[in-house]
């Protein structure tokens, strides 16, 4: 019988090797595949033993911190935000039940220690040998709460968003939106959230209107239409228009703004007039004269027509551009397919984001070249030292130089003497430029924006604020709120 | 050395480990645990002490690594569970006792002869049928997620399975050797006892609506057939004759019908129809919820694991991620705790284990040793087969214990019995070549 219990031996070794085979591929192999699996809560959950490092704003205000809890015996680090919802789209939330958003989901690396760093890797795997707390890394963000609070103050029973960037850098410096939500409730309190009432439908409290929220932009549009008009060298600062008050398009008249009824007109305009008043009829002129082709060549020079950089999550922003039942659409054909008078005034179908906005407005003061922006200034490890620290790096060049010297002046006369003297900041230049964008028919409630740069000669801020729902106009409505955001970051100290 | 001191010094070794194993679980988990874990393994080696001094007086002649392996089994096995419930490890441990003593007890009734059993062959194969039918029957049996393989007597819960594994295996060491020859020949009417079993093992299938257990009652079957006759043909006939007949089960049977959708296609896409819910639900988080969810315990150990009381079981509110832990899935706990190196070492024990059983059933000199020898050893084997690569999506997943690691005690009494087999066996070859 020995013959046959050799064989049988055989077999059953050879189950068992199986079993060790089995085990590695799905402990080596297939591993990295389910642990991105949705329903996979063991991975959730195992992050939570890892003391997750801390985010901070510029000034060191802790944005998110750890809440030790004991459970079955494990100390898990939960998430607590002690600034509540004053950053909650930009730092997002990380939570059991609904995973993670924001900067806690794009810098979980980081946050985890699971980052290639060679320092991090060679703590962390130390940490695991021993069995100690895995410490994730802190990061340090550009943010200012000062201004942030400010701005989230203005936008209150709002909504809408305020964005500023520091144009020499690309640093991110205020980030608000509204409505917003306590990320602190998102793990059990979903419906708290859920459920809130706002002045615009869908509430949408989760989206964060900044980097993913499209509106018309209507005329901070211009600002694009004249950089275009500018580099196309057919047309200066000094080039004279007659405005009729309205401007024919496809054999239909196209009108200015018509505030109260009285449709405006400005007779005869410079170039720096027809933005300071924002005649519509003369810029739709300039559309038909460059054509929709060079104005979109020129907004893509801005970055539309790509997701801006950010270190947030890509889905939670969206690029700017022509949208044809909601999908970006770029025509093949632009003279035949674009309407460049409407274009030229922002509308058409023309969306734009706030962050987009603001990156306009830093391009202009930045001498034409737009910076990267970026939230994220330095990492560190838990002994201090820094890991990463994220160097000002040129996104694009917008436009000449000199045409953005001389945008600055037009934008300028703006606020000194045209539609947005609301953002007069006493002591310092102010360059902005208003938008009030029609999104229904007559009567309905418009979008209104307010683009700008402060101080003008040599910016250390630009912004972009846009408000749904409004009645008012964007000199009226969002100017105001601009020149609180940037008087906030102009004075705070720490601002070199 | 002598046989037992050599098992002394192997004791020893296992009785450090499983000191570390509990020492870890303390310290990852001091908030839980109290100094108290640490007496657990002073306790465990006391009592492998005690069965040392057992097989020194009754079988000193036996394998000296047997019982050092189970002991270490059955140490990372109480180790886990402590690790997993502190109260269910107290239980165990006194199930622990009760195998022992029944390991004692086996050893000690057979230190003579222990194949004086072979001639009461047809009452174990009429008590392992009843031990077989037994949850079935109303009054006792007992469902338990699907499968009807308990037995209930007031507040004491009894899988009878597990001790019919053993008492089936005395009767077909009896039978085959009796009767080889005569199969030998293969004839037609030969075929009887084969289909009589084959029929058996298609019963228990349909009456308990476990496929796991059938496939160990059947393999274990056509593993000593095989040994008994040499004949290919038989395992062959069997082999297609179990595959039709649980193809067949598959088609009438809704639980086996599942299992192996399970099997198949754990993860789905879109909703499917949810039978717990009656609702729609993607199949992960209905159906194989157990499957995946152990196999994501798997995978998240990786090459060194989580380490001992370190692995993610609960959710942060304190809730199972993963059901019947620590018992049907405690080798997905285990996988995430020590890694893929520390479960390749498990299952290399286990290897070892059988590999001395297999070695066992060489060196026996009489047939009905070999075919006992054989038996318990390949039972072993196929068992931790069919638990872990059930797991592992292999095979469709049973609910069937680990070999002394899982939580339950008719499986740690049944499979200290086996050990005692296997030593009484091994004694009896060895002390006749010395």
């Amino acid at each position: 019988m020995n013959r046959q219990i050799t064989k049988l031996a055989l077999l059953g070794i050879a189950l068992l090797t199986a079993l060790i085979v089995a085990t590695t591929y799905w402990q080596t192999w297939a591993s990295a595949g389910l642990a991105d699996r949705q329903d996979n809560e063991i991975q959730r959950v195992a992050q939570f033993s890892i003391r997750r490092g801390l985010i901070r704003a510029a000034d060191g205000t802790i944005l998110a911190s750890n809440r030790i809890k004991n459970v079955g015996g494990q100390k898990l680090y939960l998430r607590r935000y002690p600034q509540g919802s004053l950053f909650a789209h930009l730092v997002g939330y990380s939570t059991q039940s609904r995973s993670r958003a924001g900067l806690e989901s794009s810098l979980n690396d980081y946050l985890t220690g699971a980052n290639s760093n060679l320092d991090t890797v060679l703590k962390t795997t130390l940490d695991k040998i021993r069995g100690a707390t895995i410490k994730g890394n802190d990061v340090w963000l550009t943010v200012k709460p000062n201004a942030q609070r400010v701005a989230m103050q203005q936008l209150a029973g709002k909504c809408g968003s305020v964005v500023a960037l520091d144009p020499r850098t690309g640093k991110l410096l205020v980030m608000a939106s509204r409505p917003t939500y306590d990320p602190n409730l998102v793990e059990s309190h979903f419906d708290r959230i859920s459920n809130i009432q706002a002045a615009c439908s869908p509430a949408a409290p989760l989206l964060n209107r900044a980097t993913a929220g499209l509106f018309t932009p209507g005329s901070t549009f211009k600002v694009v239409t004249s950089a275009a008009a500018l580099d196309s060298g057919k047309y200066t600062i000094d080039s004279r228009f007659v405005d009729r008050g309205y401007c024919i398009e496809y054999g239909k008249q196209v009108h200015n703004f018509a505030d109260q009824g009285n449709v405006e007109s400005f007779g005869s305009v410079d170039f720096l007039q027809a933005l300071e008043h924002s005649i519509n009829a003369v810029f739709c002129d300039i559309g038909k004269t460059i054509g929709a082709g060079r104005i979109l060549g020129t907004s893509k020079q801005f970055g539309f027509y790509q997701n801006p950089p950010l270190e947030t999550p890509g889905n939670e922003r969206a690029p700017s551009g022509l949208y044809n039942k909601g999908k970006l659409f770029y025509p093949s054909d632009p003279a035949t397919q674009v309407d460049p008078g409407r274009l030229a005034f922002g509308q058409e179908r023309m969306l734009t984001t706030p962050l987009q906005m603001a990156m306009v407005a830093a391009g202009v003061g930045n001498k034409g070249v737009i910076m990267e922006p970026h939230a994220l200034d330095r990492v560190t490890n838990p002994s201090g030292g820094v890991v990463v620290r994220i160097k000002p790096r040129k996104y694009k060049r917008a436009m000449t130089t000199h045409t953005a010297d001389d945008l600055t002046r037009m934008m300028e006369a703006v606020v000194t003497g045209g539609t947005g003297t609301s953002a007069q900041i006493p002591g310092v230049q102010v360059a902005g430029k208003t938008g009030t964008a029609e999104t229904g028919g007559p009567g309905t409630p418009n979008t209104t924006w307010f683009i700008a740069f402060a101080p003008a000669g040599a910016p250390r801020v630009a912004i972009a604020v846009v408000l749904q729902n409004q009645h008012g106009a964007g000199g009226t409505t969002a100017a105001p709120i601009a020149k609180a955001v940037m008087e906030a970051i102009l004075n705070g100290k720490s601002n070199p | 050395m002598s046989y037992r001191n050599r098992e002394l010094a192997n004791l020893v070794v296992v009785g450090v480990l499983t000191a570390l194993g509990f020492a870890s679980v303390y310290i990852a988990r001091q908030d839980v645990v109290s100094t108290a874990s640490l007496s657990y393994a002073g306790f465990f080696f006391a009592l492998y002490l005690a069965a040392h001094l057992v097989a020194r007086y009754t079988v000193p002649f036996a394998d000296p690594y047997l019982l050092p392996m189970a002991g270490l089994l059955t140490g990372i096995g109480l180790t886990e569970i402590y690790r997993l419930n502190p109260d269910d490890a107290f239980r165990q441990g006194l199930w622990i006792v009760v195998a022992l003593g029944a390991f004692a007890v086996t050893l000690l009734l057979l230190r003579h002869d222990y194949r004086r059993l072979e001639s009461y062959k047809y009452l174990f194969g009429v008590s392992a049928i009843l031990l077989l039918v037994l949850p079935a029957l109303p009054v006792f049996g007992q469902s338990v997620n699907g499968a009807r393989l308990w037995v209930h007597v007031g507040s004491l819960q009894f899988q009878p399975g597990e001790l019919a594994k053993v008492f089936l295996i005395v009767f077909l060491a009896g039978y085959l050797r009796e009767k080889r020859e005569v199969l030998a020949q293969g004839r037609l009417k030969d075929f009887g006892p084969l289909l009589l079993i084959w029929g058996g093992a298609m019963l228990v299938l349909v009456e308990t609506n476990d496929l796991g257990s059938a496939l160990l009652y059947f393999g274990i079957f056509l593993a000593m057939l095989y040994v008994a006759t040499g004949r290919a043909l038989y395992v062959a006939i069997g082999a297609t004759l179990f595959l039709a007949g649980a193809f067949a089960v598959y088609h009438y049977v809704g639980h086996v019908r599942d299992r192996v959708t399970i099997w198949l296609h754990p993860w789905t896409d879109h909703p499917v129809y949810c039978g717990l819910t009656g609702g729609k639900a993607l199949r992960q988080d209905c159906a194989s919820y157990q499957l995946v969810k152990s196999l994501y315990s798997v995978a998240h150990g990786s090459w060194f694991g989580t380490g001992l009381g370190k692995g993610t079981f609960t959710t942060t509110g304190g809730g199972q991620l993963i059901p019947y832990l620590n018992t049907d899935f405690i080798y997905s706990a285990l996988a995430q705790e020590l890694g893929l190196v520390g479960v390749a070492a498990l299952l290399l024990v286990y290897m070892l284990f059988a590999a001395r059983g297999f070695k066992i059933a060489e060196l026996a000199n009489d047939g009905f040793s070999k075919l006992f020898a054989i038996g318990l050893t390949f039972a072993f084997a196929l068992q931790t087969f069919i638990i872990v690569g059930g797991i592992l999506r292999l095979i469709p997943l049973t609910g069937i214990t680990l070999p002394f690691i899982s939580y339950g005690g008719s499986s740690v009494v049944a499979n200290f019995v086996l050990l005692a087999g296997l030593l009484l066996i091994s004694n009896r070859a060895n002390a006749e070549r010395t």
